[in-house]
């Protein structure tokens, strides 16, 4: 029997991040922004029941890109998060950063333990705060790395090409119809700057918001059909 | 793994190994496993305990054409004595359905607390919300939970009531201490107070009430439960205390105004200052 090769910590990690990294680049991607009364989630996303975005807890929600099962399951696992933490203690004492580092410390956990395959996700855990200038967005990847977004966050395949553009038109106070508008039009140009941008109708979009002026407690909203149609037949507006 | 050692720490940071195992969408399924000694029936009492915990009485429910009406007195006692003047006992159990309490005050909030989070969970991991006759169920089934408490004097009788969005009409649901659930028509009234209530609403309940007049009926119900049980509580003017009233229709569940609640009750107070014994129905 011949002793297994030695493979060096770091060629180690970089194999791992690879093949996490190709699992990712394979999806469509989504955009998180802060807009005027909130945050606001686009993702491109042809199936009408297999979310990509979806809510945790009252002020928090959640995006996803990469393999369905994986983020699911982290889904599912923040959302029993949040509602053990919710009843055991207060609803106000749920927070995007705890979530955020639980979720930071698990994918670092799997990323590095040799046993297991590093999870394909990329995810963004987005709190709603009391005011506009303390919303948080936080973007967390497959090794676990957290990175707390100041106004964006963009996840999927071709991040920095959509990522651009919508830099170049965001602004922190854009209505929610510019915002959304602004959003599908970025998932739209990522074949390349000098490409034609494809269009994006409510069918191939799953769009939601945490909505600082809904009077419930619980701010997720899911923007569907004809009030989604709406938003994206809006004539823009000046200013 | 035992369930005792990881109940310790499952609602502190991190996401243990059981928040990642496949499981059901049932919140309280899943504290039963993680953290049982969260439930509101995992008290361990040997002996009577009806003294240790105030009750809750009155909770009257009852439908109109677009929705459904719930109010609860303000009052919880503790044997002769009582022990708070302003408890709310009628709560949105979710968007679109009321739950009131009556019985064992301190695990009947916590039952609400629980039936609360279970509908949530449930909705936000299927992403659709449980049908009304699953959300009734589904309060019997922790109703039944708590049977061995209801035996050493703590039981919990609700009244649940919502508006069924499939049929497209309010419904009203009452529970036994054995988790037995039974559906009303028309309307209903659970607690101590509970007996004069439903006489008073028979008298003035009829299917064509709008949701204005259903709120003074239901009103007008807890003023008689009060008046013939101490338990109750009527209208308290001096200190502007009043019922909690709650409606749920097809644009969901709201909270009238103590500004509305007050004139309602005003006006009642006034009415039976003219007649003490309440609107007089026809022989015939």
């Amino acid at each position: 029997m011949s002793s297994p090769f030695y493979v060096a910590p770091e060629q180690q990690m970089k194999d791992r991040a690879d093949f996490a990294r190709k699992g990712i680049a394979r999806g469509r991607s989504v955009a998180v922004l802060r807009y005027a009364e909130g945050i606001l989630f686009v993702a491109e996303n042809r199936s009408q029941a297999l979310h990509k975005v979806s809510e945790i807890h009252d002020r928090i929600g959640f995006a996803a890109v990469g393999r369905y099962n994986e983020f699911e399951n982290l889904r599912i696992a923040g959302i029993r998060h949040a509602d053990m933490r919710g009843y055991a203690y207060d609803r106000s004492d749920v927070t995007g950063r705890g979530l955020a580092n639980a979720y930071a410390q698990l994918l670092g956990t799997i990323f590095s333990s040799g046993g297991e395959k590093p999870y394909e996700v990329e995810l963004v855990v987005a709190e709603l705060g009391p005011a506009p200038g303390t919303d948080q967005i936080y973007r967390l990847t497959y090794d676990g790395s957290v990175a707390d977004e100041e106004h964006l966050a963009v996840m999927g395949g071709s991040a920095e090409v959509i990522t651009e553009v919508l830099d170049a038109g965001y602004r922190d106070d854009l209505p929610l119809a510019e915002a959304v508008r602004l959003a599908v039009r970025s998932l739209g140009s990522d074949a390349g700057p000098d490409k034609p941008v494809r269009e994006l109708g409510p069918d191939s979009l799953e769009v939601a918001v945490l909505d600082r002026s809904r009077s419930q407690s619980r701010k997720f909203r899911r923007i569907t059909g004809a009030a989604l149609q709406q938003l994206l037949d809006d004539a823009p507006t000046a200013g | 793994m035992t369930a005792q050692t990881h109940g310790s720490n499952a609602f502190g940071a991190g996401l243990p190994p059981a928040f990642l195992r496949a499981g059901s969408s049932s919140f309280a399924e899943f504290l039963t496993q993680v953290a049982p000694d969260l439930l509101p029936s995992s008290r361990a009492t040997l002996s009577d305990a009806t003294e240790l915990s105030p009750h809750g009485t009155t909770i009257v429910a009852c439908t109109f054409p677009g929705g459904v009406m719930m109010a609860g007195d303000r009052r919880a006692t503790m044997g002769n004595l009582i022990a708070q003047r302003d408890i709310q006992k009628v709560f949105a159990s979710d968007e679109f359905s009321l739950v009131g309490i009556a019985g064992a005050a301190g695990i009947a909030v916590e039952m609400v607390r629980l039936f609360q989070t279970e509908l949530e969970h449930y909705e936000k991991l299927e992403g659709a919300p449980l049908s009304l006759d699953g959300k009734a169920n589904r309060l019997a089934a922790m109703i039944r939970q708590n049977l061995g408490l209801a035996m050493q004097g703590l039981a919990v009788l609700p009244l649940f009531a919502g508006w069924d969005t499939a049929a497209e009409q309010g419904r009203i649901f009452s529970y036994d201490a054995t988790g037995g659930r039974y559906e009303e028509t028309a309307f209903h009234a659970v607690g101590s107070g509970s007996v004069f209530a439903r006489g008073s609403l028979k008298k003035v309940y009829s299917q064509q009430l709008d949701a204005r007049a259903c709120a003074m009926a239901v009103i007008q119900a807890l003023y008689d439960a009060a008046d013939d049980d101490s338990a109750t509580g009527g209208p308290d003017l001096a200190r502007r205390i009043f019922p909690v009233v709650m409606q749920a229709t097809p644009d969901g569940v709201s909270r009238l105004s103590d500004a509305e609640t007050s004139e309602i009750a005003g006006e009642v107070v006034a009415a039976r200052m003219e007649r003490p014994d309440g609107p007089a129905a026809g022989v015939i």
